[in-house]
């Protein structure tokens, strides 16, 4: 994208009908850290690589819990993010304090897209910068929205958003079929193997990456750092694996008729 | 004679007690909800657990103690969600204060008292009025049975006087089995001079290992 005489205002259209703050601040999102988020029907994780400013800092987070059946990760402004956040919780607790329930998923969403809305027709506000994935659960089943700067949302059975999300999406494009009928267990391993597409190339370790789960039966919350490495060790056994195995054809050709290895 | 409409308050009786000892506290509340001569339920607990150490017990206006506890319970996760972890007994006896105070011209008629372990995991028992006005004790108890049970308590715990200057922490040697035997006895005596004290005794014991709950039948009349 490049300056033009509309793009000062959030207030004001190109003749082509956009808005040019918008889209700039859907850039924001594109530019943040990565973060996924796949769904099953009784389970959602959340998967965010987690920058930090420098060696001498701590990293960002990325995840938040927002209610025990609700939980965000966001990519971008990550300063937006937290504020947002903080609205989101506000909102289920008020929802949960006149209703003595907890806050359908689609309602939370809607929510947040409105204000996300208003921002985007105010002379004197600018768009949040930041892009969130909600994941939640409730009586209608498990749920992974995306909410984005303009004030849109979709649904997805997986989606991933922030630099480099192309290639996690590609992966997740070519196995979302499946995801409804995972477990909990492959559904986080795929969420690793999806974060690992947009490192391309450096090391995956639990101390870059947060991984969040939200299930039936089990409240939101952020996995330990021990239970990520494992899953990361294991996958990283089976990729040596696959790699051993094709240098060593001559014994696989009797085991032909077994699932190939990691179709990565 | 001019008949007031506006009594928007309701006292539906009951007491509630609580001791705190060198590592447990013990709170304890009876479970009968009554109007004027009638009972409304033998089973409603005046009990709230607050926070992983901190539970809060009271008598006076149930409709107001509801309101309360769900206004206390929605801060606390709003402060678990802000710095990750579980509010103390001393910071949610600050915030039960304001709390209170913030309808000081429309209040809560409820009166209090909020037991639990503090930083140093000794037992500690705030009791307040209706208004706020807190103070951290040794043992405390509210509602209508409260002026035939803290006698007893002054006598039976062996505690530094509550009224002694300067003041002594009046935490309680006796051992928590003691103390919760204590607790029944009290009851079972303020059940029989007290018609709105009856039916069961919910005692909730707080110490290192958790929350523990009992329940006591008491006298039904």
């Amino acid at each position: 994208m490049f300056r033009n005489q509309y793009d000062t205002d959030v207030t004001t259209w190109s003749p082509a009908g956009r808005l040019f703050q918008v889209e700039y601040a859907m850039e924001a999102v594109k530019q943040g850290a990565a973060a996924v988020g796949l769904r099953s029907t009784s389970h959602v994780v959340l998967a965010t690589v987690n920058k930090a400013a420098s060696d001498l800092s701590s990293h960002q987070r990325k995840v938040f819990k927002i209610d025990d059946h609700i939980g965000v990760a966001i990519a971008g402004l990550t300063a937006d993010g937290r504020v947002l956040s903080r609205y989101l919780r506000n909102e289920c607790i008020n929802h949960s304090f006149v209703y003595e329930s907890p806050l359908p998923v689609s309602r939370l969403v809607v929510h947040l897209a409105d204000k996300a809305q208003v921002c985007t027709q105010r002379s004197w506000k600018r768009p949040y910068g930041v892009g969130l994935l909600v994941a939640g659960l409730d009586e209608t089943g498990a749920h992974l929205y995306y909410n984005c700067p303009s004030g849109n949302y979709f649904e997805y059975q997986a989606f991933a958003i922030g630099s480099r999300s192309q290639a996690a999406k590609t992966f997740m494009e070519r196995r979302f079929d499946a995801f409804n009928s995972y477990s909990r267990d492959e559904l986080i391993k795929d969420a690793l193997f999806a974060i690992k597409e947009t490192l391309q190339g450096e090391k995956l370790t639990s101390s870059i990456c947060t991984v969040a789960v939200v299930g039936i039966g089990e409240p939101f919350h952020m996995l330990d750092q021990k239970i990520i490495q494992e899953v990361i060790d294991s996958i990283e056994i089976k990729e040596d694996d696959a790699a051993a195995a094709d240098q060593a054809p001559i014994q696989d050709e009797d085991k032909s008729s077994e699932a190939a290895p990691m179709d990565i | 004679m001019a008949l007031r409409r506006d009594w928007v308050y309701e006292n539906n009786g009951g007491t509630c007690v609580a001791i705190a000892g060198t590592d447990y506290c013990v709170i304890a509340a009876d479970t009968r909800l009554s109007v004027g001569y009638s009972i409304y339920t033998r089973d409603y607990s005046k009990i709230c657990k607050l926070a992983d150490k901190c539970v809060m017990a009271s008598s006076g206006f149930q409709g107001d103690l509801k309101a309360l506890q769900k206004n206390l319970a929605a801060r606390h996760l709003m402060y678990q969600h802000q710095h990750n972890k579980q509010m103390r007994c001393p910071a949610m006896a600050q915030l039960l204060s304001n709390t209170l105070y913030y309808k000081r011209f429309f209040p809560y008629y409820t009166f209090n008292i909020l037991g639990g372990l503090d930083s140093d995991g000794k037992g500690c028992v705030y009791t307040y009025d209706a208004v706020g006005s807190y103070e951290r004790v040794g043992y405390s108890a509210q509602g209508t049975g409260a002026g035939l049970i803290i006698p007893v308590l002054d006598n039976q715990l062996k505690s530094p006087s509550p009224l002694l200057l300067p003041a002594k922490d009046a935490v309680t040697p006796l051992s928590e089995t003691e103390a919760v035997d204590l607790v029944k006895d009290v009851f079972a005596s303020a059940t029989e001079r007290d018609i709105y004290t009856g039916d069961k005794v919910e005692i909730v014991i707080v110490n290192a290992s958790g929350i523990r709950q009992e329940l006591m039948e008491l006298r039904k009349d």
